[in-house]
């Protein structure tokens, strides 16, 4: 019995408890009468039943796919033909894992002989506990159903016990997303734990030559130096880009709430929101194949030196672009949420529009628009698609914004692409890498995250 | 302010017309400002009909009238503020020393600092006391130095009686003060731009009886200052505070004149009505 089926007819066996949970429940209102004699409605019955058989089923069904493995593992080295395997626990256990994917459909023919001799006991085996598993799945879920039917009384809180489980539910939603977070951090911390026994930290995050291709050897790597990787994301995500996008998020910001019409406005919104779907990919094409080219021929023109076709500008401009929907969008809601009173005040006292703007709007709106820029910047830094298409990779220290710089996304996607050897600090440079960027846009977006706060506090 | 006064006897419109409700004059005291068949429609719906109206220096007048009867969009009318509505429309003619402020060479901005406005809900910026007060000046040139500056914020706060509590603190932030410093703030503002007239829509609404006993009473020293209209939604308040007192309803001027004839002989069944309490 395959998986699939075997959580169908749990999830039948649950409709048909909820049926016989409500028909159940439906007669107690014929024999108690009185008002608040019957807790619940039998809708919240036929759900206390359901939920009685589906969810220990399931919860021992998780459980069991964890733990049968290892039970199906030791059945088949109980088996005769286990006695002719290596005693090297390392061959032992490589003849084991083919023997398992020929016997579970994965791996179609054995290298080794003496896995061929295995598949038969891990056949038996694994059908032996996925059958024992599937009628214990189905025993309990019977076994939740018939115990849950028989505790309906016309005073049991079931209304109360499902809005339990409706919490518990949606705080296990909430959770997955926290834990998943908490787990990648943990990972990225525990592979650059990896990379930081082979480099020092200190040669990492201040030295100033990256070249992790030219690696020295054991203990006498150098080439790690990450502060050009640092300069570039800060000089195309947080100088360029912003340059582009605060002025004209800003300022589109103002026009939509202050001068737009409204008719213009509901146009003119979900336009500049669209920009904020187009998929980064799109964006890196435009920079690679139609502004850098462009800039580059430019700078030529005009006689700057070093102008390359991937430029810091051209990546930068582009991220600019990209990032303006999302500063127009928190301005927006920071001008929206200034008082209008506060403008009333202010055009009452005989100050013209862009007067009200400068003077009124735009100060009170200001942490808003702080914490929105904050957060932008820490989207640009992460972005990565763009900066892997236009702004190359060369490790480069320049304020030149024609030469091309390279990214700390850029390097990632770099050591992490081809052939990797995972104890090599080439490729757990990556992680070290991924690690600062983790750190460094989550402090960002808290301190947006609370400026906006304490903001939003002020006028309320 | 005295050249003004003599221009304006003589400034009654020639281009007013006559209409279902005679224009009321409130008698005596220079006239400021006049309205003649002022209709506001917003979008479809009329909101002011036909009100005639005419605000005199030396008196303070009260709109009052139950909710919705259109007394602060008429007020708004005055400077105005209405322009901010998109939709609101404003026919008739209302003027301020004759000058039509509808015109097209009216500038808005101009009026708006000769008439001044205090609102609802007290609304200082959220700047500090000294910056609330030179915001007019500053924007509108009347200081050239720092010590005019000075001065200008000092005897405005000293005119809203609110200079002795605030002298220590100027550079406090407006918003820290309680709301009825804050209003006596906002009418300081008000001041500090020179106004002729100054309009109150509902002044004291949002403030406790104390504070709004001290507004009342900066209101009669600042009457004959300023030519003064207040909308107020207490009846009481009107018969305190104003000289003439008019009863909208619906949109429009049910009645206009003295105030003490106003709450003691109502020439309307319908003024007689709401000043007793029967409805509103």
């Amino acid at each position: 019995m395959t998986g699939s089926i075997l959580f169908l007819l749990i999830i039948v066996l649950g409709g048909i408890s909820w049926f016989f949970g409500r028909v159940k429940a439906s007669r107690f209102s014929i024999t108690h009468t009185k008002r608040g004699a019957v807790h619940s409605l039998p809708n919240y019955h036929g759900w206390y039943v359901a939920l009685w058989a589906v969810g220990p089923a399931l919860l021992f069904l998780v459980v069991w796919n964890f733990a049968s493995p290892a039970l199906i593992t030791d059945a088949a080295l109980a088996s005769p033909a286990a006695e002719q395997l290596p005693q090297d626990a390392f061959a032992k256990g490589s003849i084991l894992a083919e023997a398992r994917s020929i016997a579970s459909g994965q791996q179609v023919r054995a290298f080794n002989p003496l896995s061929q001799s295995m598949v038969e006991p891990y056949k038996t085996a694994i059908s032996y506990y996925q059958t024992l598993g599937a009628i214990a799945a189905i025993l309990l879920a019977f076994a939740g159903g018939v115990y849950s039917w028989l505790r309906l009384k016309p005073e049991l809180r079931a209304r109360t016990k499902i809005e339990r489980i409706t919490m518990m539910a949606l705080l296990l939603a909430s959770l997955i997303a926290t834990i998943t977070t908490v787990g990648i951090f943990a990972s990225l911390i525990f592979e650059s734990a990896r990379f930081f026994s082979m480099v020092s930290p200190i040669d990492f995050l201040f030295g100033t030559e990256w070249n992790p291709k030219a690696v020295a050897g054991p203990r006498g790597e150098t080439g790690f130096g990450a502060i050009p990787l640092f300069w570039g994301t800060v000089f195309i995500g947080a100088i360029i880009a912003m340059i582009v996008a605060i002025p004209l998020g800003l300022m589109s910001a103002i026009y939509l709430t202050q001068y737009a019409a409204p008719r213009f406005r509901a146009w003119m919104k979900p336009i500049l929101e669209v920009l904020a779907g187009v998929p980064t990919v799109v964006y890196g094409y435009f920079a690679a194949l139609t502004v850098a080219p462009a800039l580059r021929d430019f700078a030529v023109s005009i006689g700057i030196s070093g102008a390359s076709s991937e430029s810091a500008l051209a990546a930068g401009v582009v991220m600019g672009i990209m990032i303006i929907p999302f500063v127009s969008s928190m301005a927006d809601d920071s001008i929206a949420a200034v008082p209008s009173a506060m403008r009333d005040g202010s055009l009452a006292m005989g100050a013209t529009k862009s007067e009200t703007i400068k003077k009124v709007l735009i100060p009170a709106a200001l942490p808003g628009v702080v914490g929105g820029v904050l957060l932008a910047v820490s989207r640009a830094i992460g972005e990565t698609m763009i900066v892997v298409m236009a702004a190359g990779l060369a490790a480069n220290m320049t304020a030149n914004p024609f030469s091309s710089v390279t990214t700390v996304t850029t390097q990632i996607v770099q050591l992490l692409t081809g052939d990797q050897e995972f104890d090599s600090p080439k490729t757990l440079a990556a992680f070290a890498l991924g690690l600062v960027l983790f750190i460094v846009t989550l402090l960002l977006n808290l301190i947006a995250l609370r400026v906006v706060k304490k903001y939003r506090e002020a006028y309320e | 302010m005295m050249e003004l006064i003599d221009s304006t006897s003589s400034s009654e419109s020639p281009t007013m017309t006559e209409s279902s409700v005679p224009a009321i004059s409130a008698g005596d005291g220079p006239l400021k400002m006049t309205t003649r068949n002022v209709d506001v429609f917003y979008g479809d719906k009329q909101a002011i009909n036909d009100v005639s109206i005419d605000v005199t220096m030396d008196n303070v007048t009260a709109f009052i009238g139950p909710s919705g009867c259109g007394k602060s969009t008429f007020l708004r009318c005055l400077n105005r503020m209405n322009d901010t509505i998109p939709i609101a429309k404003v026919t008739g003619e209302i003027t301020l020393e004759g000058e039509d402020i509808y015109a097209p060479k009216m500038d808005v901005v101009q009026l708006r600092a000769r008439v001044g406005m205090v609102f609802q809900k007290p609304n200082p910026f959220p700047k500090s006391i000294y910056d609330n007060i030179a915001y007019g000046p500053r924007i509108h040139g009347l200081a050239s130095t720092k010590e005019d500056l000075d001065n200008i914020v000092e005897t405005s706060l000293q005119r809203a009686g609110l200079w002795r509590e605030v002298q220590d603190r100027l550079q406090d932030s407006g918003t820290a003060l309680s709301g009825g410093q804050q209003q006596r703030l906002c009418i300081a503002r008000a001041i500090a731009v020179d106004p002729e007239v100054i309009l109150m829509d509902e002044p004291c609404s949002a403030l406790d009886p104390i504070a709004t006993a001290k507004i009342e009473e900066l209101i009669h020293e600042l009457r004959g200052k300023y030519a003064i209209v207040i909308v107020t939604h207490n009846m009481q308040q009107a018969a305190r505070v104003s000289q003439r007192t008019a009863f909208f309803h619906l949109g429009t001027l049910v009645e206009y004149g003295v105030t003490s004839d106003i709450f003691t002989n109502p020439t309307q069944e319908k003024t007689r009505d709401y000043i007793t309490g029967r409805y509103g």
